[in-house]
């Protein structure tokens, strides 16, 4: 039970838990106590001085211990200075005036102090309309300065402190906040101040510069309008822009965002999204997002986007008619039946897999996710289920990271993952090569090449391990297929299920399995009945294909060739993607901005997006291409609105038996309060108020015991001593059709590198940075090499949608460029 | 003129005074073996009772900071402040390159009392002299068994090492000193949690001063009465005035506490260069606030000083006749200050600016109706509201000069030029 403790703030009785900062303490009442240093996401720094108030405690008589009474009241003790709010702790009987003469004239001193070396350039500044400095002024300040203009300090106006943040010294108050997010938060400490005094400043120390997958969110706490992106700034005022209530789809934590559009006229008058900004959901991604959230959405409004529908004539794809092409496409699968095949990306929602699922099911035919991460059936059984949030997890609980690399695939777990650690969880690290989790963990274990599953398995036999594994008090087990294929990940899980299963750790809430799927909704797909299929090349063989937001063709040449020997491959995609080209029907999808629907995120929560932009051209919603063609094949197929369909969806599909988009669109208040007219305390988040999603059931915390799946016996692809062994990896920033239309991330996409060993790169004659020519899977392709002393000889890592052949641990030859 | 025997400069006449040797003929170390034979407990409350005050400048009592030291703690460390960086102070300077060896004796001796087996030495970059002294002076206890294992055949271990400033004046403060100490920025920590729970490297720190430390071995071989028999009711003990400005023989004076200033300028320093009058006197270090020559009979000690608002500081007494602008020495003592800002908290980065910049138009001759209202507002949102004592400090030359010689800031402020000098 929590100690509370009750004080009064300008006169009202306040009763909030032990520890609790007097700032927040009047934040819970109502009180608003300004300002710039403090974050309610972080330890009080006490620098900027704007939160002085009076505070007095009652006077104790150190004889008795009692308090001293003056008029049958306790005496207050009051400070002889003014103290800052953000540092002093609540204590019982404390009197607080945060609006006192004398507080008020601290306040103001402050403020003034504040615009004397300020430049006031408000009319022209992005964070114009939405800045705490300009709102705090007009409540606290002092009206007019006393200072003399031509004193104002001066400094560079345009830094680039990386290519996606821009810093203004002028504008900077010195608050540090953006210091503290990467130091305290973020855990990359890559910022800093230099110099001091008047002269102090904000400077990167990592090269390359702002070295960090989440500067954005230093735009979001930045109090004035020092620190900007790259991407906005000077793209929009606040105030011009609409905010629609989304996910983002980049990966599979399900982060809430806000998109800010603007209808423009640079746009052609068209509505275009101006912004990304985060939406706080304290069980998903707090107040944060990471940069690739924030800045890959263009994609979206990419004008290579596919506008109409295409038909193959004379060898061609040629413009057709909506009526024609889904004829054609329905009349393409109807003569194909069970000899269709419906191969799904995870970039759909809930309602398209389910649509397409029921189409695959009327035709008799077999529904293939598209994924490289298998296991998504043991989620479903043993995966997280409600009441689950990772900001729970702390001391005595574990944390298992298996053939995974979470800081590349999915931040914000990382985040999280690192912030459980820090609050005491244990930390273990399992894979072949080091990540940027490992100087976190607890314990870091490392396998050979092919030693994935046993060494899992083992683990339960070493003494620590076995014991943190067995005696956590929760525990959760992310996993993936770093240096893996899908059969290798799909063994992976199940090694990783059975740790769960044989420790009990399922069934409850922060226990279970997550899939680290490289997709926003994978884990629907598989709740929906997909299942992705060990040999697709040879699957595809003879089929009719209709594919829907994936490009086998463009991530290997050996899928382009079976889709070349396959029959009639129809293809609804967001870009003419080399799939695409190779397709007798293409059908323009919307993309998801567009329209709404639901994802499921690997944590297994459900949740809504809605539309922020019109619909592209003549692009139409996944679920409803999927219908009209399902209706010609008389199959009974909701067309219309998203929300029939998932009722549809929760009738059949015993998981999400009992949601509705009502339901979803829930909301509870949250702690710290955000994204109100009280900007100065959590920043420019938006505050929820459209859903914070619903987690699905567990097959096994609806009573269901889970079986122990088999694992695959024997070991996975070995480096044979003759050759490399390519193996895939995940890069967050990559040239996935989602990603490349963002000029902006160029620098951090980068060109197609491999990582080999030092010794390995000195018995090829290779030095880190040269070029190379690397042959996989019966391809060349020129590559960067990078050197990593960390990683096993004999492997090169691969990236995985950057335009080399890898989908699996393959032979590698390397030589000199030409 | 009173005469008093030299306690804490009594070797620094010597030839080779610092040198290890002269120090053990004259004395040196029999503190150490005294104290190695005492309880913990026992110096701690001897320190108490010789009603030693800290010597950097806050002036708090020794003995009860040892007591503040947690007893349980497996680790815990004595930080060696040897930064002196308050202007008008070289009293450390003397004592680390003339006596080292006093204050290693002392901090053994806290150390001991404490049970800190690791103690640092922090010393200002530009004392170039006094950091060989000290890595000497260290390296040749080590090499007699004072420092390092078994001290003496006590089974106490005390290891020491020299750490070198990087040249900042808020290092002098304790906390923005164990950061620098951390290869941090000098910035001021929050507080509480104070050093003696919290401090280097998150250990429990005992940090202090050099004087006060080179008092420690005195009060073990004398007693701790005789140290309380020097000087006033609040201030006991010897101490050094380091003398500055306009008199006739500047330098170190040591004195018993409670001297008055009269006496420090008149009778040790020789009195006013060129037969000119006494104008005004900074007591205690740049930061304290001055006074004017109508009030030099004060005794020099921390409760004196303070009932007639000013402060004993680090005692380093700056003296200014009759030629002295007094708008120029606050406009110079406060650009000092705004230099000297860490820049972490609003008004001290800010304010200290602001300041000086009213300061120097007034000082031009440019400056405005009511700048001196101006100037006592800002002074009072500076004032109180900074993360640091320093706030406190930097608006002392200000406040101080316009509360005595008011009619000196007006006089510029109606006539545009110095009623001084002219200028």
């Amino acid at each position: 039970m929590t100690e509370l403790v009750t004080l009064s703030i300008d006169g009202k009785q306040v009763t909030v838990p032990k520890g609790t900062l007097v700032v927040d303490a009047a934040k819970q009442a109502g009180i608003d106590i300004p300002v710039f240093c403090y974050h309610p996401k972080m330890e009080p720094a006490g620098m900027c001085r704007m939160c002085l108030v009076e505070l007095g405690r009652p006077m104790i008589d150190r004889a008795t211990g009692q308090p001293v009474l003056e008029n049958g009241q306790p005496k207050i003790q009051w400070a002889p200075k003014l103290e800052t709010a953000c540092t002093n702790v609540v204590s019982d009987g404390m009197v607080v005036l945060t609006r006192s003469e004398k507080a008020r004239a601290g306040q103001q001193e402050i403020l003034e102090f504040l615009l004397t070396s300020h430049p006031l350039d408000c009319p022209v500044c992005d964070k114009g309309g939405e800045c705490p400095l300009q709102n705090l002024t007009l409540d606290y300040g002092p009206g007019k300065s006393r200072f003399l203009y031509n004193e104002k300090h001066h400094a560079e106006k345009h830094v680039p402190l990386g290519e996606l943040i821009w810093l203004d010294r002028e504008r900077c108050i010195q608050c540090g906040r953006c210091v503290r997010f990467q130091r305290l938060v973020a855990g990359e400490p890559v910022l800093a101040f230099d110099e001091r005094g008047r002269d102090t400043e904000i400077i990167t120390n990592s090269e390359p510069a702002f070295d960090s997958i989440f500067s954005g969110n230093t735009t979001d706490i930045c109090p004035v309008g020092a620190l900007t992106t790259a991407d906005f700034r000077f793209g929009a005022r606040p105030w011009e822009l609409k905010s629609a209530a989304s996910l983002c789809a980049q990966c599979p934590v399900g982060c809430n965002i806000t998109f800010n559009t603007r209808r423009e006229a640079k746009s052609g008058g068209r509505v275009v999204i101006k912004r990304v900004m985060p939406r706080q959901n304290e069980e998903v991604n707090e107040i944060w997002i990471c940069d690739k959230g924030r800045f890959a959405y263009h994609f979206t409004e990419s004008e290579a986007r596919l506008r109409q529908p295409l038909i193959r004539r004379n060898g061609q794809l040629q413009p057709a008619s909506w009526e024609e092409a889904l004829d054609l496409a329905a009349a393409k699968l109807k003569a194909a039946g069970k000899d269709a095949l419906i191969l799904a990306g995870g970039r759909l929602s809930n309602e398209d897999l389910f649509n397409l699922k029921k189409l695959a099911d009327g035709l008799g035919a077999q529904s293939v996710l598209y994924t490289h991460v298998g296991g998504g059936d043991l989620v479903t059984q043993i995966g997280l289920a409600s009441g689950t949030n990772l900001a729970d997890l702390g001391k005595g609980d574990t944390i298992l990271v298996a053939a995974c690399d979470l800081y590349e695939e999915a931040p914000i777990w990382w985040l999280r993952v690192k912030q459980a650690a820090d609050r005491g969880a244990t930390l273990i690290v399992v894979n072949a090569r080091a990540t940027r989790l490992d100087k976190h963990a607890g314990y870091v274990v490392r396998y050979a090449p092919g030693d994935e599953t046993v060494t899992l398995q083992g683990l339960l036999k070493q003494d620590k391990i076995g014991a943190a594994i067995r005696e956590a008090g929760n525990l959760l087990v992310f996993y993936a297929a770093d240096g893996l294929d899908l059969n290798g990940s799909t063994s992976v899980a199940a090694a990783c299920a059975n740790l769960l299963i044989e420790t009990g750790h399922f069934g409850r809430p922060n226990n279970g399995l997550i899939g680290v799927w490289p997709h926003a909704n994978d884990q629907g797909a598989w709740e929906i009945g997909f299942r992705p299929e060990a040999d697709l090349a040879a699957a595809l063989k003879g089929k009719t294909v209709y594919i829907a937001a994936a490009d086998p063709a463009g991530d290997d040449p050996r899928l382009a060739k079976a889709l070349q020997d396959a029959g009639t491959v129809i293809v609804q995609e967001l870009f003419q993607t080399a799939t695409a080209s190779l397709a007798e029907v293409v059908l323009p999808a919307a993309a998801y901005t567009e329209r709404e629907g639901t994802f499921t995120s690997g944590e297994r929560r459900v949740q809504r997006y809605y539309p922020a932009v019109p619909r592209w051209a003549e692009t139409k919603a996944d679920y409803v291409i999927t219908a009209e063609i399902g209706q010609r094949l008389g199959l009974d197929l909701e067309a219309g609105a998203p929300a029939l369909v998932f009722n549809r969806l929760t009738a059949e599909i015993t998981a999400f038996a009992g949601l509705s988009y009502r339901k979803l669109a829930e909301v509870r208040p949250q702690w710290p309060i955000v994204g109100r007219a009280d900007l100065y305390y959590g920043g420019t988040t938006y505050e929820n108020k459209q859903g914070l999603g619903v987690h699905l059931a567990a097959a096994a915390s609806a009573g269901e015991s889970p079986h122990l799946p088999e694992v695959r016996k024997g070991s996975g692809p070995r480096p044979q001593e003759d050759a490399l062994l390519a193996v895939p990896v995940t890069k967050l920033y990559d040239l996935g059709v989602t990603v490349r239309s963002s000029v902006l991330l160029e620098a951090r996409i980068g060109l197609p590198a491999i990582t080999i060993h030092p010794l390995t790169a000195e018995k090829m004659g290779l030095k880190a940075g040269e070029k190379a020519m690397i042959g996989l899977g019966g391809h060349e392709n020129e590559v960067l090499v990078k050197l990593d002393e960390t990683i096993p000889a004999g492997v090169a890592l691969v990236p995985r949608s950057m335009g080399l052949p890898v989908s699996a641990p393959a032979p590698l030859s390397v030589g000199k460029a030409k | 003129m009173s005469t008093f025997e030299p306690v804490l400069t009594r070797n620094t006449r010597r030839p080779d005074s610092e040198k290890i040797a002269t120090y053990l003929a004259n004395g040196g170390y029999q503190a150490t073996r005294m104290a190695l034979k005492m309880q913990p407990d026992e110096i701690i409350e001897m320190v108490k009772r010789s009603g030693l005050r800290g010597r950097g400048g806050a002036g708090f009592p020794a003995g009860v900071k040892w007591g503040f030291m947690p007893k349980d703690a497996p680790q815990k460390i004595v930080a060696v402040n040897t930064d002196e960086g308050e202007p008008g102070t070289f009293k450390d300077r003397e004592i680390v390159e003339r006596d080292p060896h006093s204050v290693i004796e002392g901090v053994i001796i806290a150390a001991y009392a404490v049970g800190a087996n690791r103690a640092y030495v922090y010393i200002r970059g530009e004392f170039f002299l006094g950091v060989k002294r000290w890595i000497k002076a260290i390296a040749d206890a080590y090499e007699h068994g004072f420092l390092g294992k078994d001290i003496l055949g006590s089974g106490f271990n005390l290891d020491m090492s020299v750490h070198r400033g990087a040249g900042a004046y808020i290092c002098g403060e304790e906390t923005a000193m164990l950061e620098s100490l951390e290869g941090k920025p000098g910035n001021p920590r929050l507080k509480p949690p104070y050093p003696a729970q919290t401090g280097l490297f998150g250990l429990p720190t005992l940090v202090h001063n050099i004087e006060t430390l080179a008092c420690i071995p005195h009060i073990i071989e004398r007693g701790a009465e005789w140290f309380a028999g020097i000087g006033t009711a609040e201030s006991k003990g010897p101490k050094i005035f380091s003398v500055s400005g306009h008199v006739n023989r500047p330098g170190n004076y040591e004195l018993p506490l409670g001297v008055s200033l009269r006496e420090i300028i008149y009778e040790h320093a020789g009195g006013i260069r060129n037969g000119r009058a006494l104008k005004a006197v900074i007591p205690g270090g740049a930061s304290t606030p001055m006074l004017p020559a109508d009030q030099i009979d004060v005794p020099m000690a921390f409760e004196t000083l303070k009932a007639i608002g000013s402060e004993l500081g680090t005692g380093a007494v700056i003296v200014m006749d009759e030629s002295t602008c007094m708008v120029q020495a606050a406009r110079r003592l406060t650009k000092f200050f705004a230099h000297e800002s860490c820049g972490q908290c609003t008004p001290c980065r800010l304010g200290s600016t602001r300041l000086y910049e009213i300061l120097d138009r007034i000082e031009r001759g440019q400056g405005k109706k009511g700048d001196l209202e101006l100037l006592l507002e800002t002074v009072q949102g500076i004032d109180g509201t900074t993360f640091c004592p320093m706030g406190a400090a930097l608006v002392n030359p200000a406040r101080s000069a316009i509360r005595h010689f008011r009619d000196e800031f007006e006089s510029h402020l109606a006539n545009k030029r110095c009623p001084v000098n002219g200028r």
